[in-house]
């Protein structure tokens, strides 16, 4: 691992300078082809092939930003997102992570809840938008719920799986030492669980996007969720791609965020 | 010191009933090391959780020091056949895994968890992760966790069978020179006839399901100096004891 090329063969060099060359050529044509579609897409509606208006095109989309952004609307679009997002990933999983342990905990009450679960699991959340609209009224409030219904099931079911999977051998180790439940759970159960709940953020922070976004489509207000609709509504097109765009800008950086935790906590899960 | 009386186990399911264990009587007394062999499945293991409390008997009693034994009463040492140290620990802080569950880390007590590490050839890994070590240092890890809470006495559960033969031989002989020198009353699961005669006071020979005791063999050849399995009365024993277990072997 160390950087002392000169002990290595010849052969060895040769090997890694072609994995370096491998990586270059993905990361090139990855750029390759961000910048062919939107350069595709610009000609595109300068050569008449589409309609600008309705596909709305880079150049178009670039002055939506760049004015709203000056009218200082657009970072409060997308703050009111992002902080509804983490909120919503945040609670999610930790609701999810204690009604799991909950569930554990009570071999009894896991088998009454199971096909509760299940049913709830396979079950659209986003249906049950409008409802809790109505019930918790129209505001953020019921956004945030939203996106809490759908990723809470998720974790639910996959720290249950964790937390239920756990080596017995592991379990009679710390219970010869006359460990408590309790402590069986802090010491061994959760920490050998860490892996799902890397797994459970992954899918959580997708699902989160989900559910806000489905809130703000219903609950006007602010958001990119909001931003979408009410461009589609006046045939502001250039609105509603350059929402899009930054969410999958957003999106990219959250997962990412995500992947570094995980890189961090890779070591500590051999 | 630890006496089993009349020990009888059932396990109940679906299907039916299993008689595991059959009236199991049996004494271990202070610093004696036990073996326990019997073919594959037969419910050694069960005696084992049974001692430790893990598991209530269908019928009679073991007393450890002339107390009923419990599941909490920290007087057991329990090693099995994995190492299962934790890999988001240390291996210092593996080995104190137990004084944390018994709210015991006193400073004392992690002093003498240091000397062992230190004694036992662990000092300089104490902060590596298990994953950096060999199966054999693990092994001596997991023992040295259990030894931190000065157990009374130790259960192995088949410590040596998920090493690789060599180092199974290796390991058997450094755990039995450990034990010797701290003067552990031990009880060793096993079915390696070989380990058993190499490491114990007495072998108890068990039948098939349901575990009975067939023979109690006392092995008269000196602990202390090095390996027994060069002793000439060696193979005199495996041969016995093998006699004795293959009746209820089936191939």
């Amino acid at each position: 691992m160390s950087g002392d090329r000169g002990r290595w063969s010849d052969e060895h060099n040769c090997y890694l300078k072609n994995i370096k060359q491998k990586k270059i050529l993905v990361l090139l044509c990855q750029l390759l082809f961000l910048v062919g579609f939107f350069g595709l897409w610009e000609i595109a509606t300068h050569l008449g092939w589409i309609e600008a208006f309705i596909f709305s095109s880079p150049s178009r989309m670039w002055r939506m930003f760049l004015s709203m952004l000056s009218a200082g609307e657009l970072f409060t679009h997308v703050w009111a997102t992002a902080a509804q997002v983490i909120l919503g990933f945040i609670l999610g999983t930790i609701l999810g992570t204690v009604i799991a342990a909950m569930l554990w905990w009570s071999d009894f009450v896991r088998r009454v809840a199971a096909p509760y679960l299940v049913v709830f699991n396979a079950l659209p959340k986003t249906a049950l938008a409008p409802i809790i609209i109505v019930w918790m009224g129209n505001n953020p409030r019921a956004i945030l719920v939203t996106a809490l219904l759908i990723s809470v099931v998720v974790t639910i079911l996959n720290m249950l799986t964790g937390f239920t999977s756990v080596e017995p051998d592991k379990i009679k180790l710390t219970q010869s030492f006359g460990a408590s439940k309790l402590q069986t759970f802090t010491k061994v159960v959760f920490p050998a669980s860490l892996g799902d709940l890397m797994t459970a953020l992954k899918i959580n922070i997708g699902l989160s996007f989900v559910g806000v976004i489905v809130g703000e489509f219903l609950v006007a207000g602010s958001g990119l969720g909001f931003l979408i609709v009410y461009g589609s509504q006046i045939f502001r097109m250039d609105m509603v791609m350059m929402s899009i765009i930054i969410l999958c800008v957003m999106a990219a950086v959250f997962y990412q965020a995500i992947a570094f935790i995980e890189k961090r906590f890779a070591a500590w899960l051999q | 010191m630890v006496q089993l009386r009349d020990i009888s186990m059932n396990y109940h399911s679906a299907e039916g009933e299993i008689a595991a264990v059959s009236n199991v009587n049996l004494d271990v007394a202070k610093g004696e090391f036990v073996s326990i062999v019997g073919p594959s499945g037969c419910g050694k293991s069960t005696v084992l959780s049974i001692i430790a409390g893990l598991l209530q008997p269908s019928a009679g009693c073991v007393t450890i020091n002339g107390e009923q034994a419990t599941k909490n009463c920290g007087q057991i040492g329990y090693m099995l056949q994995k190492d299962h140290l934790f890999g988001w620990r240390t291996i210092l802080s593996n080995t104190l895994l137990g004084l944390e569950i018994q709210k015991k880390k006193t400073a004392q007590n992690i002093e003498y968890a240091h000397e062992l590490l230190e004694k036992y050839g662990l000092g300089e890994f104490k902060l590596h992760r298990p994953h950096e070590l060999s199966g054999g240092m693990r092994q001596r890890a997991a023992l040295i966790r259990t030894l931190a809470t000065r157990p009374n006495i130790l259960l192995l559960d088949e410590p040596f069978s998920a090493l690789d033969y060599q180092t199974r031989l290796t390991v058997s002989d450094e755990i039995g020179g450990i034990l010797a020198s701290e003067n552990v009353t031990a009880i060793l699961v096993t079915h390696d006839i070989a380990e058993s005669i190499a490491l114990s006071d007495r072998v108890v020979v068990m039948s098939n399901r349901p575990a009975r005791i067939k023979n109690i063999h006392t092995i008269d050849i000196c602990r202390k100096d090095g390996s027994r399995r060069k002793s000439p009365k060696f193979a005199g024993y495996f041969d016995k004891i093998w006699e004795e277990l293959r009746e209820d072997v089936r191939g």
